[in-house]
């Protein structure tokens, strides 16, 4: 299938700076206050060079002050020294719940929007085996984002703050040795950077063995009745193992490449320390820089050396951030092509539907057409089967009349309307498909049949399905219309699950019912019976039926036979019989030949 | 109270850390003793730099001439410090990183060795996605204090010593550090306990938040059709917005601490700085000694933290250990006997249940409304009287000794969850050897149990299934897979090549015999032409082949085997109904090749097959029909269309639809106005 690339969201490169812009863009709250944020933000920073201001200034001036110590100056020293430190420590408190309440909510709003998107995509966007990376976008990325945010956002800015305003406060008392202490980090910075790339790649490999480790162990918990039956259960085993053993050693090799960068910081910590000593004391001897300067400059270069660390590892998980938010961005930018034309469109005409198809025709992004001028009408209130083998592009036809797609050429129409014009309210309320995997919420039978009517009461409910001849069946569930029906609905069998599904179409009350093969796992009885009472029932609407069984087309009012993507005949059944040469006669000799 | 149970966490957590010590203890050591090594070079950072600023900064300013030996010396012990410091940090990290990890795997296999060994009704019970959370991130969290354990150990360590040479230094300026460790530890202490509820909490809603999201995008076809994309966000806003909070929660609680947390050694070095200039001027300490001090209080602050995210992580490690122990420790395994059954050639096998009774544990507690019983008690009397046309099976060794009165509740292998869903009453059926028997039933009447019970991926509650006169229960997992093949309604494919998904690994099975299976299987036309025809890898669960492509592969995995029985569960539904006649009869044709004339008439296997399709039962020598868990006809098609209303109801429902339309038309045709009424009488 040429499908596996048509319709992915596209990978953007772009800086994170260009990131950031654009989701400030979307997130216009994150604005909020943030002026008086980074104000409290600053005053926070200023706090960290408190100390050794205060151990030079206690130094210099009060324990060698030329008068010998003087007591005073140290307490007076002390008491400011502690005035400040007590209100960074309150800004700090406002800086941090100022931040995570916008920020939170903020990407509660991007969480949601991103999940409504999601759902507004085509079916195209929607497809099985990217299921799995949409969940991600509105779970895990935007988890990322705000656990960098909990955790490192705060530590980096702060951190951030700290290296500039040491390296002020540095600059003030010694020029000469804050080139020192440079000297010693910028190479290291540069190794670092070298490092931390190596780095990144590192965790990669480790989540890529995450993900086929998981890939293994959901294969031997989904596959577990096969491994039993076939007693293939050591070698799934060793399986498992395999990839349990190499994402450890990613990790462990992450790990490795993790502590030879941070120790690059420590070294360079030491080579700094050692060279304001030498060359401090110089200094020193010149007469330029006091025994308290020099002091403070050692616990300043301490407090330097720890936020351009924590900086450096901090940044990695800010760039998992970034790309995180950045996949949620682009999920957002994705313009849903089946887009509901809102207030532009306008409500299909009340009474029953007619359905008319206009020169249509369908293909796959990058595939060969599907579909090809289809062009055909349904008068309302008929009932139509739609037959044709596996690969006709029947199931492309019931797409496109229930508009999960739009026609790549020519037009769909109900009651004269073109389909795109259609506001989804009204269409989605007036024309209802019953998909052939019946998919079930994991609640009861009850909440699942209520899906598209929450307001029905549970006796309107066992109404209905007595109406569809089902109420035995309902009798006969463990818990009746209360019973569970498990996650996605396992707990009842493949044809159970599509009573429920017809149930849920037959209660939402539409003027146009699209059945897709939507009885294909039931027992032939049952089918007959409910393909009764579905005729008694759905008198007066006009009902579409994609059919593999052709017990279905021979109750339809006419049948349409497609064929290689093309309308090749269309009439009651029993004229199409007539020609055993045709389409139809061969299909339904090899029905008989199943069911006789 | 909830004092008392977050002292309890912290207990039982502290012995998870026990366990993971006792796991790994070479590791753990060598983690410990790096850090320790880097705790107490954190102090001695602080007395060299003391050291540095009392005997070569002072005494150089003031004579105003640079003892260059000194000052080379202090600079070489600054560095020495550094590289010491380093080395440890490699033991503590890569240590302490070596030994999550280990652990991590060493569970990771241990879970998932557990999953391949709990019996499939355990499985039943669990959803994927706990079972996938479970060796994920359940491992996760209880090894993830691990991390920053060899930290924290270092840290406890490093403040003892601290104390220590505080007190060495002065009693009075140690005074400083009784009051700033303690409180500095304390503030830790509380700050993780009072953090710990608020992410498990942010936890759970994330899960919660996830599951939602997971769920709606399954069923994105059945929301889009039924246009409720507003009520799937709201109901996704919901639980988005209580995260939301839950996280906005977590972020006040950090913002209180973390200032304090900063704040606090700062404040002891004031304190030092205050207390030191009197005892200095005393004449108690000098300047040296009063700086090392001071400075200690700087480098102390960020290490400290260490012990608080050990105590952070706890009550999360102590949840995810106790959702392991309870995979690792869960009963009902289904052992394998030892008796291995006799290949016979590769002759058919003789498959027989005899009173098989069974029923599911729920996998949700039920609902308030009690569950109505279907009058087991009432219908119990029929057990004796078998249904018409069922021979008497052999008398199993393990038969009840009063079958009238079976007991409802038979004593079950492992005890059912109360409220346990009956699926199948006293069932009884023989597939004689080299025979086809058709399995048949209306939608949800148990059929995919009864092959369940047939290769033994569940056991009954009571009663027996035997093959060749042998209780399933007492083969050997080896033999047991030897002799039977299921082939699944849903065809399951692993992510491997084509040849691998066929031989499964099994020994003996060469390429020829892959292509004969994939030949019998009408599969090799679609495989040899393939890129790399057995080579080729499949994707995950398959994706890369059409559903009947699937199906097919699954049928010549069974057939590779040679299995003596083979059980087909509505398992050619997405095949062609001729590729199905002709898997059958080509299994069914080997019967009269390889018959010898002294011996028995032999087809290479026996099969049940689930089937609704005519052509499928009319390959059948006998049809079992069942209708709610009970066997209700036995025989050929024939005699069951005579004597069994239900199954001809089934079997013909086609042609009933299409004679009564007949009718109808005819009726319509001949006069219109009794339409009405006809309604009415049919």
């Amino acid at each position: 299938m040429s499908t596996t690339t048509a319709g992915a969201v596209p990978e953007r490169a772009e800086s994170a700076w260009g990131t950031f812009r654009r989701g400030l863009a979307l997130s216009p709250e994150l604005r909020t206050g943030l002026a008086g944020t980074l104000g409290l933000a600053l005053v926070s920073m200023v706090g960290r060079a408190a100390v050794p201001v205060a151990i030079q200034q206690g130094i210099d001036r009060g324990l060698r002050a030329p008068g010998g110590p003087d007591l005073g100056v140290v307490g007076v020293v002390v008491a400011a020294t502690a005035a400040v430190l007590v209100l960074t420590t309150i800004c700090g408190y406002l800086m941090m719940r100022r931040l995570f309440t916008v920020s939170e909510t903020a990407l509660a709003g991007v969480r949601v929007r991103a999940f409504r998107h999601v759902h507004d995509l085509s079916m195209l966007h929607q497809q099985a085996e990217r299921r799995g990376s949409l969940v991600s976008r509105v779970t895990s990325d935007v988890d990322q984002i705000t656990q960098f945010l909990q955790w490192g956002g705060v530590i980096l800015l702060i951190n951030l703050g700290q290296v500039v305003v040491t390296t002020v406060v540095m600059a003030v008392y010694s020029w000469q040795l804050t080139l020192v202490v440079f000297g010693a980090f910028i190479p290291a910075l540069a190794v670092i950077r070298i490092f931390q790339k190596r780095l990144a790649a590192a965790y990669g490999v480790v989540r890529q063995r995450l993900g086929a480790m998981l890939a293994a162990v959901s294969e031997s918990v989904v596959g577990a009745p096969v491994i039993r039956a076939y007693g293939v259960a050591g070698r799934t085993a060793e399986r498992l193992d395999r990839t349990i053993d190499a994402q450890r050693r990613a990790q462990q090799r992450a790990i490795r490449t993790s502590v030879i960068s941070f120790s690059t910081g420590e070294i360079a910590a030491g080579l700094a320390l050692a060279g304001v000593v030498v060359l401090g004391v110089r200094l020193g001897v010149d007469g330029t820089l006091g025994i308290g300067e020099l002091t403070a400059f050692l616990f300043l270069v301490t407090l330097f050396i720890q936020p351009v660390q924590i900086a450096t590892e901090v940044l990695n998980e800010a760039q998992n951030a970034v790309a995180g938010w950045r996949r949620v961005l682009d999920v957002l930018d994705v313009a849903p092509d089946v887009a509901d034309p809102g207030e532009q469109g306008v409500d299909l005409p009340a009474g029953p539907i007619d359905i008319r198809f206009a020169d249509v025709g369908y293909g796959y992004p990058g595939g060969p057409p599907v579909l090809v001028d289809v062009t055909v009408d349904i008068p309302a209130k008929t009932r139509v089967a739609v037959v044709g083998e596996t690969g006709s592009g029947k199931t492309t036809f019931a797409k496109l009349l229930t508009r999960l797609m739009d026609p790549s050429a020519g037009a769909v129409l109900l009651s004269g309307v073109p389909l795109d014009r259609v506001r989804f309210g009204s269409l989605r309320s007036r024309v209802v498909m019953v998909p052939q995997d019946g998919f079930l919420f994991d609640s009861t039978v009850a909440e699942n049949v209520r899906f598209g009517r929450p307001e029905l009461t549970d006796d309107e409910l066992a109404l209905a399905f007595t109406e569809l001849g089902l109420g035995d069946w309902v009798e006969g569930l463990p818990f009746g219309l209360a019973t569970p029906v498990g996650e996605r609905g396992e707990a009842l069998s493949v044809g159970e699950r599509q009573l429920v599904a017809l149930a849920r179409a037959y209660v939402a009350d539409p003027d146009l019912l699209v059945l897709d093969e939507a009885t294909s796992a039931v027992d032939p009885a049952t089918e007959v019976r409910l393909q009764r009472t579905l005729d008694a029932v759905t008198r007066g609407r006009t009902t579409v039926a994609i059919a593999h069984r052709l017990s279905t087309a021979q109750a339809a009012d006419e049948v349409i036979v497609v064929d290689r993507g093309r309308i090749v005949q269309r009439g009651p059944h029993e004229e199409l019989v007539s020609d055993p040469q045709s389409v139809y006669g061969l299909l339904y000799a090899s029905w008989l030949e199943q069911t006789r | 109270m909830a004092g008392k149970t977050s002292r309890d966490i912290l207990i039982r957590g502290i012995r998870v850390l026990g366990y993971a010590i006792r796991d790994e203890p070479r590791i753990f050591a060598v983690a410990v003793g790096g850090s320790i090594l880097y705790s107490l070079l954190i102090i001695a950072s602080a007395y060299v730099v003391g050291a540095v600023v009392g005997n070569v900064v002072v005494p150089s300013l003031e004579s105003g001439r640079a003892d260059l030996a000194a000052v080379l010396l202090g600079a070489a012990a600054l560095l020495a410090v550094s590289l010491g410091r380093v080395l440890g940090m490699f033991g503590r990290r890569i240590g302490a990183g070596f030994m999550q990890y280990r652990l991590q795997a060493s569970y990771r296999r241990r879970i998932t060795r557990r999953y391949l060994e709990l019996p499939l009704s355990w499985h039943h019970r669990h959803a994927t996605g706990t079972l996938l959370s479970n060796a994920n991130s359940d491992v996760e969290a209880a090894w993830f204090p691990i991390a920053p354990l060899p930290f924290a150990v270092g840290t406890l360590v490093m403040l003892v010593a601290a104390m220590g040479s505080l007190f060495v230094t002065d009693w009075v300026l140690a005074m400083v550090g009784v009051a700033i460790f303690p409180a500095l530890f304390a503030l830790n202490v509380v700050y993780s306990r009072r953090m710990a509820p608020r992410q498990a909490r942010a936890q759970q809603m994330r899960a919660e938040v996830s599951a939602i999201a997971h769920e709606s995008f399954d069923g994105a076809l059945v929301v889009k059709t039924m246009g409720q994309e507003a009520r799937e966000t709201a109901r996704f806003a919901a639980r988005a917005g209580e995260l939301r909070d839950a996280l906005i929660s977590v972020g006040r609680l950090r913002g209180v601490f973390d200032p304090m947390l900063e704040t606090l050694p700062s404040l002891g070095t004031l304190a030092v700085l205050l207390v030191g200039a009197a005892r200095l001027n005393q004449g108690a300490v000098t300047i040296t000694e009063l700086v090392s001090v001071a400075f200690l209080f700087t480098v102390l602050a960020f290490p400290v933290r260490a012990i608080g995210w050990v105590l952070a992580e706890l009550p999360r490690s102590v949840a995810g250990w106790d959702r392991l122990q309870s995979v690792l420790t869960a009963t009902g395994e289904m052992p394998y006997g030892d008796t291995t059954l006799d290949r016979r050639d590769g002759r058919p096998a003789t498959l027989v249940l005899d009173r098989v009774t069974f029923g599911y544990a729920p996998a949700e507690p039920p609902p308030a409304t009690a569950p109505a019983e279907p009058g087991l008690a009432t219908e119990e009397p029929e057990t004796a009287a078998r249904p018409i046309g069922v021979p008497p099976p052999t008398e199993p060794a393990t038969a009840p000794t009063e079958p009238a009165t079976a007991p409802t509740e038979p004593a079950p292998a492992e005890p059912p969850a109360p409220g346990s869903v009956p699926v199948l009453h006293d069932v009884s059926f023989t597939v004689p050897a080299g025979r086809t028997v058709a399995l048949v039933g209306p939608t949800g009447s148990g059929k995919s149990t009864i092959v369940s019970l047939a290769v033994r991926l569940v056991d009954p509650d009571a009663g027996t299934v035997t093959l060749d006169e042998v209780d399933v229960r007492a083969l050997t997992a080896a033999s047991l897979a030897g002799t039977t093949a299921l082939v699944a309604q849903v065809p399951f494919v692993f992510d491997d090549t084509i040849r691998e998904n066929i031989t499964l690994g099994r020994d003996g099975i060469t390429d020829d015999d892959v292509w004969a299976a994939l030949r019998l299987a009408e599969a090799d036309g679609f495989v040899a032409a393939l890129p790399d025809a057995l080579d080729t890898m499949v994707g995950e669960r398959g994706a890369a082949l059409s559903g009947g492509q699937r199906q097919r592969l699954t049928l010549a995995r069974a057939l590779a085997g040679r299995p003596r029985l083979l059980v087909l569960d509505d398992a050619t539904s997405a095949v062609d109904p001729r590729v199905e006649a002709a898997i059958l009869a080509a299994l069914r044709g080997e019967r009269a090749e390889s018959t010898d004339p002294a011996g028995p008439p032999e087809s290479r296997a026996s099969i049940l097959v689930v089937a609704y399709r005519r052509a499928t039962i009319a390959l059948a020598d006998e049809v079992v029909y069942v209708e709610h868990g009970r066997v209700v006809g036995r025989g050929t098609h024939a005699t069951l269309l005579r004597t069994t209303p239900g199954y001809a109801a089934l079997v013909t429902a086609y042609e009933r639809a299409e004679a009564e339309r007949e009718r109808e038309r005819e009726r319509a045709y001949e006069d219109p106005a009794t339409r009405r009424g006809e309604e009415v009488d049919a």
